[in-house]
């Protein structure tokens, strides 16, 4: 069940993400779009941690080194921490939603029966994260030059930590997103560096910034509701 | 003397069961309920009398799940059934081919469009029996819930919901 918990804390974790462009997309339209895909990132964290203990002992009472997720789930979702981009944030997007999508893909297909339920459940969900992403990318890709420059930076930072993202699953992955690059005129990124350790708990500084906000209500009114 | 509700007769049967529980309105889309929308997937009775609903979720993260599974609970407990469990399956999942005939046609007078065989929708507004279709455009792929996007209709202008294929 270790690969569930890794792959609900990649879920859990870009959930959180997300939920910073919350009130601050630069359309409503988007701001919708972007709070969807978080929600729907939080049902498959809820689904797969379930499977690994308690969803909320998971999510707000554990350290940083206790969670699984990818070192991409957990960067920044700009240049600098605390400075959104859009362009990036697809650019990100791109990079996860196609990974989640193999790998809820091959849950759907596998001989355990709760696992298959969960990944038949989540592939759906991921295939419109994908597409958002796709179409985003073509349009910032072939729109302005800003647009162009931005989300090209945002492909060359994000690249190496999609090793780590795309582990066992390498070739079925580029074979998706390679494809939709050469659409939107961007240049896929040398395999430069691999930065990893989100797997065995060895994270970024970004990842104890992020648990700070989402754990801090909780770990200060225990089992607090509303 | 012996005090017999009048519904825990008709309680006997799962299948009244499921009805009573799938009447339940959708706490997000009042206009059709959870049995049209194809959320609840059965009712079961045990021997001591407890009940169990089963429900599936239409999308993973529905923030409406924990209302309608106390909806259901307090709808059963109306009809004489305090004790029951809400139990969520995910088995099959959920698809829009499960929302009923009756379903489509409620949303459709609210003015929420189905998803169309080829994947667009028709404008609920200009698509009466006969009418041409008028164009539309998407205008998000996501809209006020996860199970909707968001479409204008080029020929009156107006914006309107379409439920997702899914
Ligand atoms: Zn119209």
């Amino acid at each position: 069940m270790s690969e569930l918990l890794a792959l609900g804390d990649d879920a859990l974790i870009a959930a959180q993400r997300l939920s910073e462009w919350v009130s601050r997309a630069p359309t409503l339209e988007e701001d919708v779009a972007l709070a969807n895909i978080a929600l729907d990132q939080l049902g498959a964290a809820r689904l797969l941690l379930s499977t690994a203990g308690d969803e909320d002992e998971l999510a707000y009472l554990r350290d940083g080194p206790q969670f699984r997720n990818c070192l991409l789930a957990e960067l920044p979702l700009g240049p600098a921490r605390g400075d959104l981009d859009f362009a990036w944030t697809m650019a990100w997007l791109l990079l996860l939603s196609s990974a989640q999508l193999l790998r809820y893909t091959d849950l759907a297909a596998s001989d355990d029966e709760l696992a298959a339920g969960i990944g038949a459940k989540t592939v759906k969900e991921s295939t419109y994260h994908l597409d958002h992403a796709h179409q985003w990318t073509l349009r910032l890709g072939g729109g302005t030059d800003e647009s162009h420059r931005r989300v090209q930076e945002a492909l060359d930072s994000l690249w190496p930590y999609a090793h780590e993202l795309t582990e066992g699953i390498r070739d079925r992955w580029l074979a998706l997103v390679e494809p939709i690059l050469a659409e939107a005129g961007l240049t896929r990124p040398a395999d430069r560096w691999q930065p990893e350790g989100g797997r065995t708990g060895r994270h970024t500084e970004h990842l104890g910034y992020l648990l700070a906000e989402m754990q801090s209500l909780h770990r200060a009114h225990p089992g607090a509701q509303w | 003397m012996e005090l017999a509700h009048p519904e825990t007769v008709l309680l006997d049967d799962p299948a009244r069961v499921a009805e009573i529980a799938g009447a339940v309105p959708d706490p997000e889309l009042r206009v059709v309920t959870i049995g049209e929308l194809g959320i609840v997937r059965g009712a079961e009775l045990a021997e001591d009398g407890r009940v169990t609903v089963t429900i599936t979720p239409t999308y993973s993260g529905c923030p409406a799940m924990d209302a309608i599974r106390d909806d259901i609970r307090s709808a059963l407990a109306a009809a004489g059934h305090p004790d029951v469990e809400v139990k969520t399956v995910l088995s099959p999942a959920w698809s829009t081919d499960m929302i009923t005939e009756s379903g489509w046609a409620a949303l459709e007078r609210t003015g929420i469009a189905a998803p169309g065989a080829s994947g667009t929708p028709a404008c609920p507004r200009c698509a009466h029996g006969g009418q041409p279709v008028t164009p539309v455009l998407q205008i998000s792929r996501y809209a006020s819930t996860p199970c909707q996007s968001l479409w204008s209709c080029r020929s009156c202008l107006e914006p309107f919901n379409a439920i997702k294929k899914l």
